[in-house]
Protein backbone atom coordinates (compact mmCIF):
# COMPACT_ATOMS: atom_id res chain seq x y z
CA UNK A 1 0.00 0.00 0.00
CA UNK A 2 2.47 2.91 1.33
CA UNK A 3 4.40 2.63 -2.88
CA UNK A 4 0.99 3.63 -4.03
CA UNK A 5 0.84 6.31 -2.25
CA UNK A 6 3.90 7.37 -3.70
CA UNK A 7 2.83 8.43 -6.89
CA UNK A 8 1.31 12.29 -6.93
CA UNK A 9 -1.74 11.23 -8.44
CA UNK A 10 -2.42 8.99 -5.73
CA UNK A 11 -1.58 11.39 -2.94
CA UNK A 12 -4.11 13.57 -4.51
CA UNK A 13 -6.87 11.49 -5.27
CA UNK A 14 -6.16 10.66 -1.70
CA UNK A 15 -6.42 14.09 -0.12
CA UNK A 16 -9.60 14.47 -2.65
CA UNK A 17 -11.54 11.35 -1.86
CA UNK A 18 -11.37 12.33 1.91
CA UNK A 19 -12.97 15.91 1.35
CA UNK A 20 -15.34 14.44 -0.57
CA UNK A 21 -16.41 11.99 1.42
CA UNK A 22 -16.60 14.24 4.39
CA UNK A 23 -18.48 17.53 2.57
CA UNK A 24 -20.87 15.23 0.98
CA UNK A 25 -21.42 13.32 4.48
CA UNK A 26 -22.18 16.07 5.87
CA UNK A 27 -24.38 17.47 3.06
CA UNK A 28 -26.10 13.81 2.86
CA UNK A 29 -27.60 14.45 6.48
CA UNK A 30 -30.06 17.38 5.35
CA UNK A 31 -30.55 15.65 2.01
CA UNK A 32 -31.57 12.71 3.38
CA UNK A 33 -34.36 14.36 6.27
CA UNK A 34 -35.28 16.99 4.14
CA UNK A 35 -35.88 14.33 1.18
CA UNK A 36 -33.96 16.76 -1.54
CA UNK A 37 -32.47 13.72 -3.11
CA UNK A 38 -33.53 14.31 -6.56
CA UNK A 39 -32.50 18.30 -6.74
CA UNK A 40 -29.18 17.01 -5.54
CA UNK A 41 -29.89 15.06 -8.95
CA UNK A 42 -30.73 17.81 -11.12
CA UNK A 43 -28.06 20.06 -9.49
CA UNK A 44 -25.52 17.37 -10.23
CA UNK A 45 -26.51 16.94 -13.93
CA UNK A 46 -26.95 20.64 -14.60
CA UNK A 47 -23.07 20.81 -13.94
CA UNK A 48 -22.66 18.78 -17.35
CA UNK A 49 -23.68 21.74 -19.14
CA UNK A 50 -20.82 24.08 -16.93
CA UNK A 51 -17.97 21.87 -17.99
CA UNK A 52 -19.17 21.38 -21.57
CA UNK A 53 -18.90 25.14 -21.46
CA UNK A 54 -15.58 25.30 -19.45
CA UNK A 55 -13.98 23.48 -22.39
CA UNK A 56 -15.68 25.47 -24.93
CA UNK A 57 -14.44 28.42 -23.21
CA UNK A 58 -10.77 27.10 -22.74
CA UNK A 59 -11.38 27.56 -18.40
CA UNK A 60 -11.36 25.29 -15.71
CA UNK A 61 -14.68 23.46 -16.09
CA UNK A 62 -14.83 23.08 -12.32
CA UNK A 63 -15.68 27.01 -12.45
CA UNK A 64 -18.02 26.91 -15.09
CA UNK A 65 -19.84 24.24 -13.18
CA UNK A 66 -19.48 26.08 -10.06
CA UNK A 67 -21.78 29.06 -11.99
CA UNK A 68 -24.38 26.28 -13.80
CA UNK A 69 -24.88 24.64 -10.50
CA UNK A 70 -25.64 27.67 -8.65
CA UNK A 71 -28.00 28.74 -10.81
CA UNK A 72 -29.88 25.48 -11.01
CA UNK A 73 -30.17 25.34 -7.40
CA UNK A 74 -31.30 29.05 -7.16
CA UNK A 75 -33.44 28.96 -10.18
CA UNK A 76 -35.05 25.40 -8.34
CA UNK A 77 -35.90 27.42 -5.57
CA UNK A 78 -36.93 30.02 -7.17
CA UNK A 79 -39.58 28.61 -9.33
CA UNK A 80 -40.68 26.54 -6.51
CA UNK A 81 -41.41 29.11 -4.27
CA UNK A 82 -43.37 30.78 -7.00
CA UNK A 83 -45.24 27.48 -6.72
CA UNK A 84 -46.36 28.29 -10.26
CA UNK A 85 -45.31 24.85 -11.01
CA UNK A 86 -44.99 21.64 -8.41
CA UNK A 87 -40.97 21.61 -7.25
CA UNK A 88 -40.08 18.14 -8.83
CA UNK A 89 -41.50 19.63 -12.70
CA UNK A 90 -38.97 22.35 -11.88
CA UNK A 91 -36.39 20.27 -11.51
CA UNK A 92 -37.30 18.07 -14.36
CA UNK A 93 -37.12 21.40 -16.88
CA UNK A 94 -33.58 22.38 -15.32
CA UNK A 95 -32.03 19.06 -15.30
CA UNK A 96 -33.06 18.57 -19.10
CA UNK A 97 -32.44 21.88 -19.96
CA UNK A 98 -28.53 22.05 -18.88
CA UNK A 99 -27.97 18.72 -20.29
CA UNK A 100 -29.15 20.07 -23.33
CA UNK A 101 -27.02 23.15 -23.24
CA UNK A 102 -23.98 20.54 -22.11
CA UNK A 103 -24.46 19.00 -25.48
CA UNK A 104 -24.77 21.46 -27.60
CA UNK A 105 -21.60 23.40 -26.58
CA UNK A 106 -20.20 19.62 -27.04
CA UNK A 107 -21.30 20.13 -30.69
CA UNK A 108 -19.56 23.54 -30.96
CA UNK A 109 -16.34 21.47 -30.31
CA UNK A 110 -13.99 20.67 -32.13
CA UNK A 111 -13.45 17.10 -32.08
CA UNK A 112 -14.30 14.28 -29.47
CA UNK A 113 -13.24 15.59 -26.33
CA UNK A 114 -11.78 12.55 -23.94
CA UNK A 115 -11.29 14.65 -20.96
CA UNK A 116 -15.13 15.75 -21.02
CA UNK A 117 -16.11 11.85 -20.39
CA UNK A 118 -13.98 12.00 -17.39
CA UNK A 119 -15.84 14.23 -15.81
CA UNK A 120 -19.36 12.07 -16.59
CA UNK A 121 -18.02 9.04 -14.87
CA UNK A 122 -15.20 10.00 -12.74
CA UNK A 123 -11.40 9.95 -12.89
CA UNK A 124 -8.61 10.05 -9.94
CA UNK A 125 -5.84 10.00 -12.78
CA UNK A 126 -7.34 13.31 -13.63
CA UNK A 127 -7.16 15.51 -10.18
CA UNK A 128 -4.71 18.03 -10.85
CA UNK A 129 -3.41 20.29 -8.02
CA UNK A 130 -5.02 23.23 -9.14
CA UNK A 131 -8.41 20.95 -8.85
CA UNK A 132 -7.22 19.94 -5.43
CA UNK A 133 -7.06 23.72 -3.94
CA UNK A 134 -10.67 24.54 -5.86
CA UNK A 135 -11.86 21.75 -4.39
CA UNK A 136 -10.12 22.18 -0.53
CA UNK A 137 -11.43 25.74 -1.25
CA UNK A 138 -14.89 24.44 -1.81
CA UNK A 139 -15.03 22.31 0.73
CA UNK A 140 -13.58 24.57 4.01
CA UNK A 141 -16.22 27.02 2.84
CA UNK A 142 -19.01 24.61 2.90
CA UNK A 143 -18.22 22.85 6.37
CA UNK A 144 -17.24 26.48 7.68
CA UNK A 145 -20.74 27.59 6.36
CA UNK A 146 -22.66 24.33 7.82
CA UNK A 147 -20.74 24.95 10.92
CA UNK A 148 -22.05 28.61 11.35
CA UNK A 149 -25.25 28.08 10.50
CA UNK A 150 -25.52 24.83 11.76
CA UNK A 151 -28.78 25.39 14.15
CA UNK A 152 -30.79 27.19 11.47
CA UNK A 153 -29.59 24.70 9.00
CA UNK A 154 -31.28 21.45 11.54
CA UNK A 155 -34.32 23.75 12.18
CA UNK A 156 -35.52 24.53 8.60
CA UNK A 157 -34.59 20.68 7.61
CA UNK A 158 -36.66 19.23 10.73
CA UNK A 159 -39.51 21.41 10.53
CA UNK A 160 -39.13 24.70 7.77
CA UNK A 161 -42.40 25.97 8.94
CA UNK A 162 -41.49 26.70 12.68
CA UNK A 163 -38.30 28.10 11.51
CA UNK A 164 -40.20 30.52 9.46
CA UNK A 165 -42.79 31.14 12.27
CA UNK A 166 -39.75 31.71 14.17
CA UNK A 167 -38.83 35.00 12.64
CA UNK A 168 -35.45 33.50 11.10
CA UNK A 169 -35.00 33.81 7.12
CA UNK A 170 -36.73 30.27 6.49
CA UNK A 171 -36.41 30.80 2.80
CA UNK A 172 -32.68 32.32 2.90
CA UNK A 173 -31.43 29.55 4.50
CA UNK A 174 -33.22 26.96 2.17
CA UNK A 175 -31.27 28.63 -0.63
CA UNK A 176 -28.60 28.89 1.64
CA UNK A 177 -28.87 24.91 1.52
CA UNK A 178 -29.15 24.09 -1.91
CA UNK A 179 -26.15 26.52 -2.73
CA UNK A 180 -24.36 23.93 -0.16
CA UNK A 181 -25.58 20.92 -2.01
CA UNK A 182 -24.37 22.42 -5.44
CA UNK A 183 -20.68 23.39 -3.72
CA UNK A 184 -20.74 19.88 -2.72
CA UNK A 185 -21.42 18.51 -6.46
CA UNK A 186 -18.70 20.29 -8.03
CA UNK A 187 -16.30 19.26 -5.66
CA UNK A 188 -17.02 16.26 -6.36
CA UNK A 189 -17.56 15.56 -10.08
CA UNK A 190 -14.01 15.44 -11.20
CA UNK A 191 -13.63 11.77 -8.50
CA UNK A 192 -16.85 10.55 -8.87
CA UNK A 193 -18.17 12.13 -12.16
CA UNK A 194 -21.81 13.41 -12.54
CA UNK A 195 -23.83 11.00 -13.05
CA UNK A 196 -22.69 9.68 -9.70
CA UNK A 197 -21.68 12.54 -7.80
CA UNK A 198 -25.41 12.50 -5.92
CA UNK A 199 -25.16 8.92 -4.90
CA UNK A 200 -21.74 9.45 -3.22
CA UNK A 201 -24.09 12.59 -0.97
CA UNK A 202 -27.15 10.56 -0.17
CA UNK A 203 -26.26 6.93 0.39
CA UNK A 204 -23.56 7.69 3.55
CA UNK A 205 -26.38 9.75 4.92
CA UNK A 206 -28.68 7.09 4.31
CA UNK A 207 -26.24 4.28 6.12
CA UNK A 208 -25.76 6.47 8.99
CA UNK A 209 -29.69 7.39 8.93
CA UNK A 210 -30.09 3.10 9.80
CA UNK A 211 -27.93 3.34 12.95
CA UNK A 212 -28.66 6.30 14.96
CA UNK A 213 -31.56 8.50 16.48
CA UNK A 214 -29.43 11.78 17.35
CA UNK A 215 -28.73 14.34 14.79
CA UNK A 216 -24.97 14.99 15.71
CA UNK A 217 -24.78 11.06 15.63
CA UNK A 218 -25.70 11.02 12.25
CA UNK A 219 -23.33 13.54 11.19
CA UNK A 220 -20.88 11.86 12.39
CA UNK A 221 -21.71 8.50 11.50
CA UNK A 222 -22.25 9.92 7.82
CA UNK A 223 -18.56 11.49 7.40
CA UNK A 224 -16.81 7.74 8.88
CA UNK A 225 -19.21 5.91 6.13
CA UNK A 226 -18.76 8.55 3.58
CA UNK A 227 -14.77 8.04 4.40
CA UNK A 228 -14.85 4.55 4.49
CA UNK A 229 -16.71 4.67 1.26
CA UNK A 230 -14.69 6.60 -0.31
CA UNK A 231 -10.96 5.70 0.80
CA UNK A 232 -11.71 1.96 0.22
CA UNK A 233 -13.15 2.80 -2.83
CA UNK A 234 -9.78 4.33 -3.97
CA UNK A 235 -8.00 1.69 -3.43
CA UNK A 236 -10.14 -1.09 -4.85
CA UNK A 237 -10.43 1.26 -7.75
CA UNK A 238 -6.56 1.23 -8.15
CA UNK A 239 -6.51 -2.45 -7.01
CA UNK A 240 -8.68 -3.54 -9.75
CA UNK A 241 -7.89 -0.74 -12.34
CA UNK A 242 -12.15 0.19 -11.76
CA UNK A 243 -13.61 3.49 -12.35
CA UNK A 244 -13.32 5.47 -8.95
CA UNK A 245 -16.72 7.09 -8.33
CA UNK A 246 -18.64 3.77 -9.08
CA UNK A 247 -16.56 1.52 -6.73
CA UNK A 248 -17.05 4.26 -4.04
CA UNK A 249 -20.67 4.29 -4.24
CA UNK A 250 -20.63 0.52 -4.72
CA UNK A 251 -18.97 0.11 -1.39
CA UNK A 252 -20.94 3.20 0.13
CA UNK A 253 -24.28 1.01 -0.97
CA UNK A 254 -22.60 -2.31 0.15
CA UNK A 255 -22.33 -0.35 3.76
CA UNK A 256 -25.98 0.48 2.95
CA UNK A 257 -27.81 -2.99 3.38
CA UNK A 258 -24.98 -4.07 6.00
CA UNK A 259 -26.14 -0.57 8.35
CA UNK A 260 -30.11 -1.62 7.09
CA UNK A 261 -29.68 -5.06 8.47
CA UNK A 262 -28.22 -3.86 12.03
CA UNK A 263 -30.67 -0.93 12.06
CA UNK A 264 -32.43 -0.70 15.50
CA UNK A 265 -34.99 1.27 13.57
CA UNK A 266 -35.67 -1.75 11.53
CA UNK A 267 -36.41 -3.85 14.86
CA UNK A 268 -39.01 -1.40 15.73
CA UNK A 269 -40.33 0.17 12.78
CA UNK A 270 -39.97 -0.18 9.06
CA UNK A 271 -37.91 2.84 7.63
CA UNK B 1 -56.56 49.92 21.46
CA UNK B 2 -53.96 47.03 19.83
CA UNK B 3 -55.83 43.88 18.78
CA UNK B 4 -53.54 40.93 19.03
CA UNK B 5 -54.74 39.08 15.88
CA UNK B 6 -56.82 41.15 13.10
CA UNK B 7 -58.33 39.91 10.05
CA UNK B 8 -59.97 42.08 8.03
CA UNK B 9 -62.35 40.50 4.99
CA UNK B 10 -59.67 37.44 4.72
CA UNK B 11 -60.32 34.83 1.75
CA UNK B 12 -57.82 32.30 1.06
CA UNK B 13 -58.11 30.29 -1.75
CA UNK B 14 -55.90 26.91 -3.00
CA UNK B 15 -55.93 27.01 -6.86
CA UNK B 16 -59.78 27.27 -7.28
CA UNK B 17 -60.63 25.70 -3.76
CA UNK B 18 -61.65 28.55 -1.17
CA UNK B 19 -60.50 27.67 1.72
CA UNK B 20 -61.71 30.92 3.52
CA UNK B 21 -64.31 33.61 2.60
CA UNK B 22 -64.62 36.56 3.79
CA UNK B 23 -63.37 36.20 7.58
CA UNK B 24 -63.23 38.99 9.58
CA UNK B 25 -61.83 38.32 13.47
CA UNK B 26 -60.41 40.27 16.38
CA UNK B 27 -58.53 38.80 19.23
CA UNK B 28 -58.07 41.08 21.79
CA UNK B 29 -55.15 40.71 24.62
CA UNK B 30 -55.30 38.22 27.14
CA UNK B 31 -58.35 36.12 25.29
CA UNK B 32 -58.41 32.56 25.44
CA UNK B 33 -60.73 31.90 22.18
CA UNK B 34 -60.91 28.11 20.48
CA UNK B 35 -61.69 28.30 16.85
CA UNK B 36 -64.25 25.29 16.14
CA UNK B 37 -65.80 23.53 12.99
CA UNK B 38 -65.90 20.57 11.28
CA UNK B 39 -63.05 19.00 9.45
CA UNK B 40 -62.06 20.92 6.57
CA UNK B 41 -63.71 23.88 7.16
CA UNK B 42 -60.58 25.82 6.78
CA UNK B 43 -59.58 26.57 10.29
CA UNK B 44 -56.00 25.39 9.87
CA UNK B 45 -55.44 27.21 6.90
CA UNK B 46 -57.21 30.74 9.07
CA UNK B 47 -54.27 29.80 11.61
CA UNK B 48 -51.36 29.57 8.75
CA UNK B 49 -52.81 32.73 7.53
CA UNK B 50 -52.81 34.56 10.92
CA UNK B 51 -48.99 33.26 10.93
CA UNK B 52 -48.50 34.47 7.08
CA UNK B 53 -47.90 30.69 6.06
CA UNK B 54 -50.23 31.54 3.49
CA UNK B 55 -51.17 34.33 1.49
CA UNK B 56 -54.87 35.50 1.51
CA UNK B 57 -56.31 36.34 -2.11
CA UNK B 58 -58.15 39.08 -0.60
CA UNK B 59 -58.25 40.75 2.83
CA UNK B 60 -55.72 41.91 5.62
CA UNK B 61 -53.81 40.05 8.44
CA UNK B 62 -52.43 42.07 11.66
CA UNK B 63 -50.61 39.88 14.15
CA UNK B 64 -49.95 42.93 16.67
CA UNK B 65 -50.30 45.87 14.24
CA UNK B 66 -48.52 44.75 11.49
CA UNK B 67 -48.40 42.27 8.74
CA UNK B 68 -46.99 38.78 9.40
CA UNK B 69 -44.22 39.49 6.71
CA UNK B 70 -43.88 42.08 8.62
CA UNK B 71 -43.22 40.93 12.20
CA UNK B 72 -38.94 40.80 12.40
CA UNK B 73 -38.44 41.14 16.10
CA UNK B 74 -41.76 40.48 17.38
CA UNK B 75 -42.03 37.09 16.29
CA UNK B 76 -40.78 36.34 19.62
CA UNK B 77 -44.23 37.41 20.87
CA UNK B 78 -45.59 34.16 19.18
CA UNK B 79 -45.72 30.70 19.85
CA UNK B 80 -47.24 27.95 17.31
CA UNK B 81 -47.78 24.57 17.99
CA UNK B 82 -48.55 22.89 15.06
CA UNK B 83 -50.06 19.38 14.29
CA UNK B 84 -48.49 16.47 15.52
CA UNK B 85 -48.60 15.30 12.04
CA UNK B 86 -46.10 18.39 10.68
CA UNK B 87 -43.59 16.64 12.28
CA UNK B 88 -41.23 13.39 11.10
CA UNK B 89 -41.55 10.85 13.88
CA UNK B 90 -38.58 9.02 12.08
CA UNK B 91 -36.09 12.34 12.23
CA UNK B 92 -33.27 11.52 14.60
CA UNK B 93 -33.90 14.24 17.44
CA UNK B 94 -34.40 13.87 20.88
CA UNK B 95 -36.72 15.74 22.84
CA UNK B 96 -34.15 18.34 24.64
CA UNK B 97 -33.25 19.47 20.62
CA UNK B 98 -36.60 20.09 19.39
CA UNK B 99 -37.36 22.50 22.60
CA UNK B 100 -34.59 24.32 21.87
CA UNK B 101 -35.62 24.90 18.33
CA UNK B 102 -38.21 27.01 20.42
CA UNK B 103 -35.27 29.20 21.21
CA UNK B 104 -33.88 29.89 17.92
CA UNK B 105 -35.11 32.94 16.63
CA UNK B 106 -34.60 34.74 20.19
CA UNK B 107 -31.30 33.56 20.27
CA UNK B 108 -30.34 34.73 16.49
CA UNK B 109 -28.54 33.79 13.50
CA UNK B 110 -25.08 31.81 14.26
CA UNK B 111 -25.21 32.76 17.50
CA UNK B 112 -25.22 29.55 20.03
CA UNK B 113 -28.17 28.77 22.95
CA UNK B 114 -26.93 29.44 26.19
CA UNK B 115 -27.35 28.66 29.64
CA UNK B 116 -30.72 30.82 30.09
CA UNK B 117 -32.06 29.39 26.98
CA UNK B 118 -31.38 25.75 28.72
CA UNK B 119 -32.97 26.81 31.25
CA UNK B 120 -36.15 28.27 29.96
CA UNK B 121 -36.28 24.69 27.87
CA UNK B 122 -35.71 22.84 30.62
CA UNK B 123 -38.64 25.16 32.65
CA UNK B 124 -41.39 24.52 29.44
CA UNK B 125 -40.35 20.90 29.54
CA UNK B 126 -41.27 20.51 33.67
CA UNK B 127 -44.10 22.75 32.67
CA UNK B 128 -45.31 19.83 30.24
CA UNK B 129 -44.44 16.98 32.61
CA UNK B 130 -41.91 15.80 30.09
CA UNK B 131 -38.51 16.78 31.60
CA UNK B 132 -37.54 12.74 32.19
CA UNK B 133 -37.79 12.31 28.74
CA UNK B 134 -36.00 14.96 27.54
CA UNK B 135 -32.95 12.87 25.97
CA UNK B 136 -35.57 10.29 24.27
CA UNK B 137 -35.28 9.89 20.78
CA UNK B 138 -38.77 11.91 19.16
CA UNK B 139 -39.29 8.90 17.25
CA UNK B 140 -39.82 6.62 21.03
CA UNK B 141 -42.58 8.90 22.26
CA UNK B 142 -46.83 8.29 21.87
CA UNK B 143 -48.59 10.75 20.04
CA UNK B 144 -49.55 12.47 23.43
CA UNK B 145 -45.92 12.55 24.50
CA UNK B 146 -45.12 14.31 21.38
CA UNK B 147 -47.69 16.93 21.51
CA UNK B 148 -46.31 17.72 24.70
CA UNK B 149 -43.04 18.31 23.06
CA UNK B 150 -44.67 20.51 20.73
CA UNK B 151 -46.23 22.71 23.06
CA UNK B 152 -42.66 23.19 25.18
CA UNK B 153 -41.32 23.94 22.48
CA UNK B 154 -43.57 26.84 21.86
CA UNK B 155 -43.62 27.84 25.24
CA UNK B 156 -39.68 28.07 24.88
CA UNK B 157 -39.98 30.94 23.24
CA UNK B 158 -41.88 32.45 26.34
CA UNK B 159 -44.68 34.00 23.79
CA UNK B 160 -47.44 36.74 24.67
CA UNK B 161 -49.85 34.27 21.99
CA UNK B 162 -50.36 31.23 21.94
CA UNK B 163 -51.61 29.26 18.50
CA UNK B 164 -52.35 25.70 18.69
CA UNK B 165 -53.64 23.75 15.93
CA UNK B 166 -55.42 20.74 17.15
CA UNK B 167 -53.61 19.60 19.79
CA UNK B 168 -56.14 17.16 21.08
CA UNK B 169 -55.86 15.00 17.92
CA UNK B 170 -55.14 11.62 18.58
CA UNK B 171 -54.60 12.39 22.71
CA UNK B 172 -56.49 10.23 25.32
CA UNK B 173 -58.90 12.22 27.27
CA UNK B 174 -57.08 12.82 30.63
CA UNK B 175 -54.06 14.25 28.54
CA UNK B 176 -56.47 16.66 26.96
CA UNK B 177 -57.51 17.71 30.03
CA UNK B 178 -53.75 18.15 31.42
CA UNK B 179 -53.42 20.40 28.52
CA UNK B 180 -56.68 22.27 28.71
CA UNK B 181 -55.56 22.99 32.60
CA UNK B 182 -52.19 24.01 31.52
CA UNK B 183 -53.39 26.54 29.00
CA UNK B 184 -56.06 27.91 31.74
CA UNK B 185 -53.28 28.58 33.99
CA UNK B 186 -51.41 30.36 31.14
CA UNK B 187 -54.38 32.65 30.05
CA UNK B 188 -54.35 33.48 33.52
CA UNK B 189 -51.22 34.37 33.70
CA UNK B 190 -52.03 36.45 31.23
CA UNK B 191 -51.20 34.63 27.91
CA UNK B 192 -53.96 35.29 24.70
CA UNK B 193 -54.45 31.84 23.38
CA UNK B 194 -55.99 30.78 20.33
CA UNK B 195 -56.96 27.03 20.05
CA UNK B 196 -58.30 25.08 17.27
CA UNK B 197 -60.31 22.05 17.28
CA UNK B 198 -63.17 19.77 15.93
CA UNK B 199 -64.01 18.84 19.79
CA UNK B 200 -66.75 21.38 20.84
CA UNK B 201 -67.30 19.39 24.01
CA UNK B 202 -63.65 19.58 24.99
CA UNK B 203 -63.03 23.20 24.28
CA UNK B 204 -66.48 25.04 25.52
CA UNK B 205 -65.59 24.17 29.02
CA UNK B 206 -62.37 26.01 29.10
CA UNK B 207 -61.86 29.19 26.95
CA UNK B 208 -63.78 32.36 27.13
CA UNK B 209 -64.27 33.22 23.60
CA UNK B 210 -66.01 30.74 20.48
CA UNK B 211 -65.13 31.71 17.09
CA UNK B 212 -67.03 28.89 14.62
CA UNK B 213 -65.32 28.47 11.46
CA UNK B 214 -67.10 27.02 8.15
CA UNK B 215 -65.04 28.27 5.16
CA UNK B 216 -66.89 31.46 6.74
CA UNK B 217 -66.73 33.08 10.16
CA UNK B 218 -70.54 31.68 11.52
CA UNK B 219 -70.22 33.07 14.42
CA UNK B 220 -68.12 34.56 17.26
CA UNK B 221 -68.80 35.16 20.80
CA UNK B 222 -69.11 33.58 24.70
CA UNK B 223 -69.36 29.89 24.44
CA UNK B 224 -73.10 30.08 26.14
CA UNK B 225 -73.94 32.84 23.58
CA UNK B 226 -72.56 31.16 20.24
CA UNK B 227 -73.20 27.20 20.49
CA UNK B 228 -77.41 27.42 19.80
CA UNK B 229 -78.75 25.75 17.08
CA UNK B 230 -78.16 27.94 14.52
CA UNK B 231 -74.36 27.47 14.39
CA UNK B 232 -74.21 23.25 15.16
CA UNK B 233 -76.63 23.08 12.17
CA UNK B 234 -74.50 25.41 10.08
CA UNK B 235 -71.06 23.04 11.06
CA UNK B 236 -72.46 20.04 11.61
CA UNK B 237 -75.97 19.67 9.72
CA UNK B 238 -79.75 19.04 10.43
CA UNK B 239 -78.61 16.33 12.94
CA UNK B 240 -76.74 17.55 15.72
CA UNK B 241 -77.97 18.94 18.83
CA UNK B 242 -76.30 20.09 21.98
CA UNK B 243 -76.86 18.34 25.18
CA UNK B 244 -77.71 21.01 27.93
CA UNK B 245 -75.19 20.67 30.77
CA UNK B 246 -75.12 23.34 33.77
CA UNK B 247 -75.43 26.77 32.33
CA UNK B 248 -73.71 25.92 29.23
CA UNK B 249 -74.18 23.13 26.41
CA UNK B 250 -71.70 20.58 26.81
CA UNK B 251 -72.11 17.83 24.12
CA UNK B 252 -72.97 17.31 20.57
CA UNK B 253 -75.16 13.64 19.73
CA UNK B 254 -77.09 12.85 17.39
CA UNK B 255 -80.87 13.39 16.98
CA UNK B 256 -82.95 10.75 17.34
CA UNK B 257 -84.97 10.44 14.01
CA UNK B 258 -89.10 11.15 14.33
CA UNK B 259 -90.17 7.91 14.65
CA UNK B 260 -88.02 7.17 17.73
CA UNK B 261 -89.75 9.72 19.42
Amino acid sequence: MPEILSYTFMQRALLASVLIGTVSAVIGVYVVLRGLSFIGAGIAHASFGGVALGFLLGINPLLTAVVFCLLTAWGIAWTSRRAEVKEDTAIGIFFAATMALGILFIGLMRGYNVDLFGYLFGSVLAVTRLDLWLSLLLGAGVLLIVGLFFKELLFITFDPEMARVSGLPAGAIYVLLLSLMALTIVLSIKVVGIILVSALIVIPAAAAYQLTEDFRRMMLLAVVIGNLSAIVGLFLSYGLNTASGATMVLTATLIFFLSALLSPRRRRARV
Amino acid sequence: MEYVIELEHVTVRYQELVALEDVSLRVTPGEFLALIGPNGSGKTTLIKAILGLVMPAAGTVRLFGKPPQQLDGDWKRVGYVPQTAQIDPRFPIRVFDVVLMGRYGQVGLIRRPGHRDRETVWRALERVGMAELAQRPIGRLSGGQRQRVLVARSLANEPELLLLDEPTTGVDVGATEGLFDLLEVLHQQGMTILVVSHDVGVVAQHVNQVACVNRRLVAHGRPEEVLGGEVLECMYGPQAAFVGHGDFPHVVVQRHGPQEG
